[in-house]
């Protein structure tokens, strides 16, 4: 089967980027929660749940709202998520934690509880993109382009997907990154990209 | 019951995390969920916890949130019923 | 290439094995109780937690080099495969399943000598992986209250594709303030032990496990032939509805199923049983109903064993995939403990007392969570 990358995009504390150009630079070096909101601002995304999400799932949002501008719709039990992250939702645990620290002052809330577990960034994703495939969360070190890569068209192959974003999203409070591919059985000539999908798919250079 | 309404508006938008709503948008009698500020349950859940925290009001059972959050105007009026 | 699961075990408060979980399951015993206990929540609530007596058989230890966590992953692991011949570890995957991991060691109040770090669900599992010398770093599935099953469903796929001969499928969390708290302030928590598809249920119960299935392409690899069954097919979906509620409609759990049927190449009808997900919650248990009607598969007798283990998150679809399996073994089906009165709008056929049954050849096992996620697993017995 022939799979293609047909968009990417990166988010890191110093740009956001998609297919290998600029979107928006944090000249500021704002932390992520300025950072973010500005890029949302600059996308003119109209999703008020975008502000109840924690940093995680924003990071995978937004990735994804960059990554899919050239598709205006799909069959999204035709679309997989299949994604890598390290770190969990360590910093919506914290904040869990900080709830219940004080037994006199004891309030876990359940809008933090709820965004405690790492696969919620890829729900977000599918109820914002009408994607209803398969979703997985692996656990990494760092983006393992081997595995994802092996898994990715393995679920291709038996589940005649014609979509999957994979990549690797991953927040803690001293950094973060967001990098995304969007990977295509079928052929779409407003893709911004066609490149072959391989074991070093994340190695591309623009 | 002015002063509590305000403060509630300013609690809720905080709590829930309401970008781009200001106290001056949210109209005393308007619905909370659904249409109007388009909340969901995690909102009520959030919203029992709000109660609980600042005013000690608590509500037990979840199903009761429904007639307590219709509106600002409801939710004033069963803090000032219930807070000690 | 046939994948089977050749050796297994259940480590829970009903016992540290398969063969005492299924005797306490198949005797109408449950794990789940009232715990009173302040370091889990400041009131008492229906949990299923291991208390200090089966904690010491299976020489948990506070003193330990290990998390309580990472101690259970190890009996477990070590009980699972005491049930095979000897397996070439070079050709052997570890694929852990779990939520939360080592969560308690985020706590202010841990007060064990275990570093911090691993609190990362891959340090954790490479410590794991490291106790086995299993020379190949391990994989964490973390998709909620799927991952069990998504760990059996990622184990299957690595070893047809040739990459390895074996997986140690294993699935585990523990009771915590961490889940408790977060779950009564969704207010998900039944004030009793729960009632999964009762007309009376309110909310689920909580539980900590671990279970472990040795998957492999070689079925002589068990010790027992009686062990073994095959892992015919899985899929998974997502709802694309709320992160914390399930669909309305079931679709995305029908869609798991369907297409799982679909690379068994069988139909709804060949299904003799399901072990279903039944969590307790008034919106999980209609949501499955409503698709397993929709799937024409109300008739198919149905159980949910969260009645005896609680819902123990990450090892659920493990644990409840062993038991599904040792009821197609011994050909029989355990009673849905909770259960007395149908409580979702569309029927099912909820086993209400234990019951033979000839030529159980195909079981559905599935499971829903959080992030909207479904999954559907196919076993066949052989």
């Amino acid at each position: 089967m022939k799979l293609q990358i047909q968009a990417h995009s990166i988010i890191t504390p110093a740009s956001a980027q998609a297919n290998g150009e600029l979107v928006l630079s944090n000249d500021r070096k704002h932390p992520f929660n300025l950072f973010g909101k500005e890029l949302y601002r600059y996308l003119s995304i109209q999703y008020p749940k975008f502000f109840k999400m924690d940093e995680l799932c924003q990071l995978a949002f937004l990735g994804t709202e960059l990554l899919t501008t050239h598709i205006e719709n799909w069959n999204g039990d035709k679309v997989a998520i299949v994604l890598g992250n390290r770190s969990a939702s360590l910093s919506s645990d914290k904040r869990h934690y900080q709830s219940i620290a004080d037994r006199d002052n004891y309030f876990p809330s359940p809008a933090v509880f709820v965004y405690t577990l790492p696969n919620i960034m890829l729900g977000e994703m599918c109820i914002r993109y009408k994607i209803t495939g398969e979703n997985t969360c692996f656990m990494m070190d760092r983006m393992d382009a081997v595995f994802l890569y092996t898994y990715v068209r393995q679920l291709f192959e038996e589940e005649q997907y014609h979509y999957c974003i994979t990549g690797f999203v991953n927040y803690s409070d001293d950094a973060y990154v967001g990098e995304l591919y969007l990977v295509s059985s079928q052929k779409n000539t407003n893709a911004p990209l066609s490149r072959g999908f391989d074991k070093n798919f994340n190695q591309i250079i623009f | 019951m002015e002063e509590l309404k305000e403060n509630l508006k300013t609690a809720i938008i905080e709590a829930l995390n309401l970008e781009d709503v200001n106290v001056a948008d949210i109209n005393d009698n308007e619905p909370l969920f659904g249409d109007g500020l388009g909340l969901d349950s995690i909102d009520a859940l959030e919203l029992i916890v709000l109660l609980e925290k600042n005013y000690g009001v608590k509500i037990e059972n979840p199903e009761d949130g429904r007639e307590v959050f219709q509106s600002i105007n409801t939710i004033a009026a069963y803090i000032e019923k219930n807070k000690k | 290439m046939e994948v089977y699961s050749v050796a297994d075990n259940i480590v829970s408060p009903l016992g540290a094995d398969t063969a005492a979980n299924y005797k306490a399951c198949r005797g109408g015993i449950s794990g789940i109780a009232k715990v009173d206990d302040s370091t889990y929540y400041p009131e008492p609530f229906y949990g299923a937690a291991l208390n200090a007596d089966q904690k010491k058989t299976i020489h948990i230890s506070e003193e330990s080099d290990f998390t309580f966590l990472e101690q259970l992953f190890i009996h477990s692991i070590s009980d699972a495969l005491s049930h095979t011949h000897d397996l070439d570890k070079k050709r052997t995957l570890l694929v852990v399943s779990t939520t939360k991991g080592n969560i308690d060691l985020l706590s202010d109040n841990y007060k064990g000598l275990v570093d911090k770090k691993r609190s990362e669900l891959m340090t954790m599992a490479r410590t794991i992986a490291s106790q086995f010398e299993l020379p190949h770093s391990p994989i964490v599935v973390s998709n909620a209250c799927i991952s069990g099953l998504s760990a059996i469903i990622t184990a299957k796929k690595l070893i047809e594709l040739g990459q390895y001969d074996h997986a140690i499928v294993s699935g585990g969390d523990m009771l915590s303030e961490f889940v408790v708290s977060g779950f009564q302030s969704l207010k998900a928590i039944s004030d009793e032990p729960c009632r999964p598809y009762d007309t009376r249920r309110k909310g689920i119960s909580l539980g900590e496990a671990c279970g472990t299935m040795i998957i492999t392409r070689d079925a002589e690899l068990a010790k027992e032939k009686k062990q073994v069954s095959r892992i015919l097919s899985g899929s998974q979906s997502n709802d694309a509805n709320h992160i914390s509620g399930p669909s309305r409609t079931g679709e995305g759990l029908k869609l798991a199923v369907q297409r799982a049927l679909n690379q068994a190449d069988i139909t709804a009808r060949d299904i003799d049983y399901i072990s279903a997900h039944g969590t307790a919650t008034v919106f999980n248990d209609e949501m499955e109903a409503i698709a397993f009607d929709a799937l024409g598969m109300s008739n198919i007798p149905l159980n949910s064993l969260k009645g005896y283990f609680g819902h123990t998150l990450g090892a659920a679809g493990v644990i409840e995939s062993i038991i599904a399996i040792k009821q197609m073994r011994e050909n029989e089906l355990i009673a849905s403990k909770g259960f007395q009165a149908a409580g979702t709008s569309k029927d099912l056929n909820v086993i209400t007392e234990m019951n033979a049954i000839g030529g159980c050849e195909y079981i559905l096992k599935t499971t829903s969570g959080f992030g909207g996620c479904n999954a559907a697993v196919v076993y066949k017995s052989i």
